[in-house]
Formats: C-alpha cells, sequence, structure tokens
C-alpha cells in the first residue's frame, strides 16, 4: 500500500508536474523571444479536431501553438536516428540519458507544497524528505557535467569536444560558488530539510521578504539585517545557476557561432531531444531550487499559509494542491526571467566567465558566509567581540579585493 | 597617416559593477516585447503587421497588395491582343534556365495557319517550379516577348506532377498582354 502511494506520488510529481513543465517552457521560450523581437512564434498548432471529423480544429484556451511541443517531439521522435561511424557508441548512447535522468531525480527533494489529506491519509507533497535536500540536488545535479563531457568526447569530433571541455570547466567552477552561497541561508535556517526550510519561511515570511510572522525568536530587525546576506547569495546562487544549466550569458558548451552545435552537434533525433529536454529540466529544477530557498517556495505569504493548508472539504484537505498551484506559478515566473535574461543579456567571453566565477563569485560567497555567520550569531554575542569580527571581516574583505585587483594589473606594456 | 590610439572608455563604478547595465537591459527589453504584444512595434504600421510584431500572418493576411512592380513569381506564357501565343519555340530561354527547369517540344505550323509564317510554336512546354529558382532569366532572354514572370507565388501541388507547370496552365497564368512588340503583323 504505502509503495504504491509512493508510486503514485512519483509518477504524478515527477511526470505529471515536472515534465510538463519542460514543454511549457519550451513554448514559454519560443512565444517570449519572438515577442521581444517584434515576431509571433509559434501561434497555429493546435489539436487537428478536423482530421477526426470535426467542424473546426481546436486550440486549448483559445490560445493556439500551445500544441507546438507535442508537435516538435513527434517529429523528433520521427526523425532518423543517426548513429556516426566514428562516434564511441556505448558512451554514445549513455550520455544523452545521463543528463535528462540526473534532472528528473533531483526533483525528489523538492517540496511541492503542504500535505493533502484524503480519506483519513495524510500525503506529504514531496517524494522524498530527504534531511540533506539541497545536498542531495548538488550531488545528483553534478552527475550532469558527465553527460555532457561523455557526449563531447564520445562524439569523437573536435566540435563536440571542446563544448564538453567547456561544459566541465564550467560546471565544474560554478558548482563551488553555488555551494558556497547556499551556506548562509542554511546557517539561517539551521536546517537542510527544503521542506521545514519552506515551513519556516512560510510562517516567518520570505527570505527574501521577510515582512510577517515576526516574534521572540524571529524579531524583525535580525530577519531586516539578514536580508542583505540573503540577497548577496540570492545573487550569486541565481548566476550560478544559470551557469549550471548552460544558460544564455553562459551557454558555452553549445554556443552556435564558435562550436556549430556544440556537446550535441553528432546527435539527432530522439537523443538531441533528451539533451534538449535535460537542458530544460534542468532550467525547471534550478527554478524550482531558488523559489524554494529564497522565495518561498509553496508559500503564499503575508500569514495567509497556514489557513490555506486547513482549507478542506468533507475530509479531502486540498489545501496542498493550492498551494502546489502558487509553487507552479512561481517557478512558471521564475523561468520566465529565464528567458528574459537570454533574449537580453549577450554571451560572455570565456576567460570573463571564469573570471566571474573563480575571482569574484567564489570570493564574494565566501565573504558572505563569514557576514551572515556574523549576523546570525550577533545577538549571543557581547557587543565588543561583534565589533571585532565585523573589523575581522572588513579587513578580510578588503583584502580579498586588492589581491583581486592586483591579479588584474595587465603588465606594463614594454614598448609603451 | 600616424597610428592614433584609442583609449578604452574610463568606466564608472556603476558600470563596472554591471548589475545596474542588466536591470536597464531587462527593463528595455521587456518595454520591448511590451510594444510589441500591443502591435506599437516600430515599423509595425509600413509593414501592414497583424498586431503582433511586425508579422503579416500569412493565409489570413496576405502582401498582395504590397507586392512591387518588379516582383518575380512563377514565369507563365502570354497571348497577345491578335490571339497569338507568341512563344516560337527557339529554346532559347529552356538553354538559359539556371536549373534546367524548362523543358519545350517545338513543333511546326501548318501552312493553312494564318500565322504559318512563324513557322514554328512549341508542341509541348512545360516549367517544373520545383525546380525554378525565379531568376527571370527566361523573360530576359526570350527574343520574342512570350515569357513573362508574374506575381502568382502561392504555387501548390501534392505531387511532383502536380507541380510542373504545362503549357495550358502556363497560358491560363500569363493571359493575354497587350503593348509587346508585334513584329508578325501581315502590314510589317
Ligand atoms: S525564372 Fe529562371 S529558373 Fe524559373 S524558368 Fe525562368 S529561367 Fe528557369
Ligand atoms: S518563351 Fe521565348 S525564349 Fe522561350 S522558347 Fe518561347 S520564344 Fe523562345
Amino acid at each position: 500500500m504505502l509503495l504504491f502511494l509512493l508510486l503514485i506520488k512519483i509518477v504524478a510529481l515527477t511526470f505529471c508536474v515536472v515534465l510538463p513543465l519542460v514543454p511549457v517552457s519550451v513554448y514559454f521560450e519560443r512565444r517570449f523571444c519572438a515577442v521581444i523581437q517584434d515576431r509571433v512564434g509559434p501561434n497555429r498548432v493546435g489539436i487537428p479536431l478536423t482530421l477526426f471529423g470535426f467542424k473546426k480544429d481546436c486550440g486549448i484556451l483559445g490560445i493556439g501553438g500551445l500544441i507546438q511541443p507535442i508537435a516538435d517531439g513527434i517529429k523528433l521522435f520521427l526523425k532518423e536516428d543517426f548513429t556516426p561511424n566514428h562516434v564511441r557508441k556505448a558512451f554514445y548512447w549513455l550520455a544523452p540519458a545521463l543528463t535528462v535522468a540526473p534532472a528528473l531525480i533531483t526533483a525528489c527533494v523538492i517540496p511541492f507544497g503542504t500535505p493533502i489529506t484524503l480519506f483519513g491519509h495524510t500525503e506529504k507533497l514531496v517524494i522524498a524528505d530527504l534531511d540533506i535536500g539541497p545536498l542531495f540536488i548538488f550531488a545528483i545535479a553534478s552527475i550532469t557535467v558527465y553527460g555532457i563531457t561523455i557526449a563531447g568526447w564520445s562524439s569523437n569530433s573536435k566540435f563536440p569536444f571542446m563544448g564538453g571541455v567547456r561544459s566541465t570547466a564550467q560546471m565544474i567552477s560554478y558548482e563551488i560558488a553555488l555551494g558556497l552561497s547556499i551556506i548562509p541561508v542554511l546557517l539561517y535556517f539551521g536546517d537542510l530539510n527544503l521542506s521545514h526550510i519552506v515551513q519556516q519561511q512560510a510562517d516567518h515570511g520570505w527570505l527574501l521578504l521577510p515582512l510577517w510572522g515576526h516574534d521572540a525568536s524571529h524579531p524583525l530587525t535580525e530577519k531586516l539585517l539578514f536580508w542583505f546576506p540573503a540577497a548577496i547569495a540570492f545573487l550569486i546562487f541565481t548566476v550560478s545557476i544559470f551557469a549550471e544549466t548552460n544558460r544564455m550569458p553562459f551557454d558555452f558548451p553549445e554556443c552556435e557561432t564558435e562550436l556549430v552545435g556544440g556537446y550535441h552537434t553528432e546527435y539527432s533525433s530522439m537523443k538531441f531531444a533528451m539533451f534538449f529536454m535535460g537542458e530544460y529540466a534542468a532550467m525547471v529544477i534550478g527554478s524550482a531550487l531558488v523559489v524554494t530557498v529564497f522565495l518561498g517556495g509553496w508559500s503564499l505569504g503575508f500569514g495567509t499559509d497556514s489557513w490555506i493548508s486547513n482549507l478542506s472539504l468533507g475530509g479531502f484537505g486540498y489545501g496542498g494542491l493550492i498551494h502546489l498551484a502558487i509553487f507552479i506559478a512561481k517557478v512558471v515566473a521564475f523561468i520566465l526571467f529565464f528567458i528574459l535574461v537570454r533574449w537580453t543579456i549577450p554571451r560572455f567571453r570565456y576567460d570573463q566567465l571564469m573570471k566571474l566565477g573563480w575571482v569574484i563569485f567564489f570570493e564574494a560567497a565566501l565573504v558572505n558566509v563569514f557576514l551572515a555567520a556574523l549576523i546570525v550569531a550577533a545577538p549571543h554575542l557581547q557587543g565588543t567581540i561583534i565589533s571585532l569580527g565585523a573589523l575581522l571581516l572588513l579587513i578580510v574583505t578588503a583584502a580579498i579585493i586588492w589581491v583581486a585587483q592586483v591579479s588584474e594589473a595587465k603588465p606594463n606594456n614594454l614598448r609603451a | 597617416m600616424a597610428v592614433i590610439k584609442i583609449q578604452r572608455p574610463k568606466l564608472r563604478f556603476g558600470e563596472k559593477i554591471y548589475l545596474t547595465a542588466l536591470c536597464k537591459g531587462f527593463f528595455l527589453t521587456l518595454r520591448h516585447a511590451v510594444k510589441s504584444l500591443m502591435g506599437k512595434s516600430m515599423g509595425a504600421k509600413d509593414l501592414a503587421s497583424s498586431g503582433l510584431g511586425v508579422t503579416m500572418q500569412y493565409p489570413e493576411q496576405n502582401w498582395d497588395a504590397q507586392l512591387p512592380a518588379y516582383y518575380r513569381g512563377a514565369p507563365a506564357l502570354v497571348t497577345d491582343e491578335q490571339g497569338r501565343e507568341r512563344c516560337v519555340a527557339c529554346q532559347l530561354c529552356e538553354f538559359i534556365c539556371p536549373p534546367k527547369a524548362i523543358k519545350i517540344t517545338p513543333g511546326e505550323i501548318p501552312s493553312a495557319d494564318p500565322w504559318a509564317k512563324v513557322e514554328k510554336r512549341p508542341a509541348a512546354f512545360a516549367i517544373d517550379m520545383i525546380r525554378c529558382i525565379y531568376c527571370g532569366m527566361c523573360e530576359e532572354v526570350c527574343p520574342e516577348q512570350a515569357i513573362f514572370l508574374r506575381k502568382d507565388y502561392v504555387i501548390l501541388g501534392t505531387s511532383r506532377k502536380e507541380m510542373v507547370h504545362d503549357k495550358q496552365k502556363l497560358y491560363a497564368i500569363g493571359g493575354v498582354r497587350t503593348g509587346l512588340v508585334n513584329k508578325w503583323n501581315e502590314l510589317k
């Protein structure tokens, strides 16, 4: 019985919530970028009811084009799955799976909403309520690197190889900033369980909007003070997520202008589609993580959450579903932000990317950890120790900035 | 000329930190998107847009009214005001056609015909519209002003065979064209 319930939960949350978000984000990507570029985008594909003898074709919600991703999928399915002669077959076949699977596995620790009650049985809206949520996500997500690297290497031709190498360097570099930037948040919540983190945000204000639920252990001043390290962490985390998912300002593994198609140049048909899906699934999970950690996850905020989660209709506690909807809305909003960024910011140069990762974000995240620690510990310390700590932090920060600047100084041009 | 060294512009702190520029960029893109959604993109009026971006949405709208006079559509044969088919089957167009889209079978004009002195006309004339690249060479090379590129651009077919325009179809598209040089008239 329990296993069955778990299976239902896995299927429902992964295949009915996360996976559909992938085509939805592809559709949004195409429409939104079209609008930004003064075009229309895919607006025609509807359900071809005329094929079944109906009078008119029908678009969902009166919007044409919503079926476009399905049409794309069918197209990719029906294409010839071509395996070039020169590839290393086993790895060539393994790589696409290695990019999709981790992205979908990470979905299991994301809390999608408050528990649902049905027939007296309460079920949490999270597949695996692990106590090491973020760590689990980082651990699994870094397997994606293997997918891309192996794809690049096994394709056995130069452009995919370069794409693979680039992505290895990029993702490893940014994983450090990613991991470090979230430490202040974990310090603040004192918990690694994502469900608890969201519950705390629902009760005491989102990390970036701490405006309600003040009490003795969560005074407003402390929350507002923590807003600064939280904002820095948010910034670093978001940018690192962009780099991790190979999205536009950092899409080096596959930049068309330099590397043809990047690591998936040699792939076609469904194998290519799996890379494509993996990329968008990573984007969905990335936004879900940002929303969960920084923007309150499923909570609506302003103290309405306990009321919503207690909503019930004849023994059916449907509050969790409302929270699920709120969560999805937030994730979609963040995906739209992803898209906006993609069509606004031009690609970085490769050395700029590395510099940003190693010289700026790594240091900033490190300093941020200590800043957050100081703020979290401040209520329990004496004034002198606090000021001493602040002074130390200031000196360290100044030293880091100085070192960064010195290392950046251009050597004198001898010929002047 | 002496070498001019150009100094890179000195950036202010706000510009160096990149964030403000980013936010500005987001708003710029968003403003553009909103404008495009309301059909107020630059040039939307001149391009007769559908109200979304600058795009004219094809089956409902078409640009026939905007077609320029020099538009090169489907090549077609014409007859003149005397009802004579102007092509004399000289096959110059067949030779010049870069993708070899034209196939002509010349035929004799019987001596009973009032235009017997023209001697030749095409027995069959076919243009493969899958091959045609609308270059207009045939129109240019024709010594008889017999073939013209018309403004038709919707050329549809469900098989390769349907996409080959035969003589009948070519005359149907071309129609009658007046005011051309008539070098085969009785008077001359
Ligand atoms: S337009 Fe060009 S390609 Fe087409 S039939 Fe004439 S010569 Fe050939
Ligand atoms: S269309 Fe013109 S060029 Fe072509 S065969 Fe006829 S007369 Fe000659």
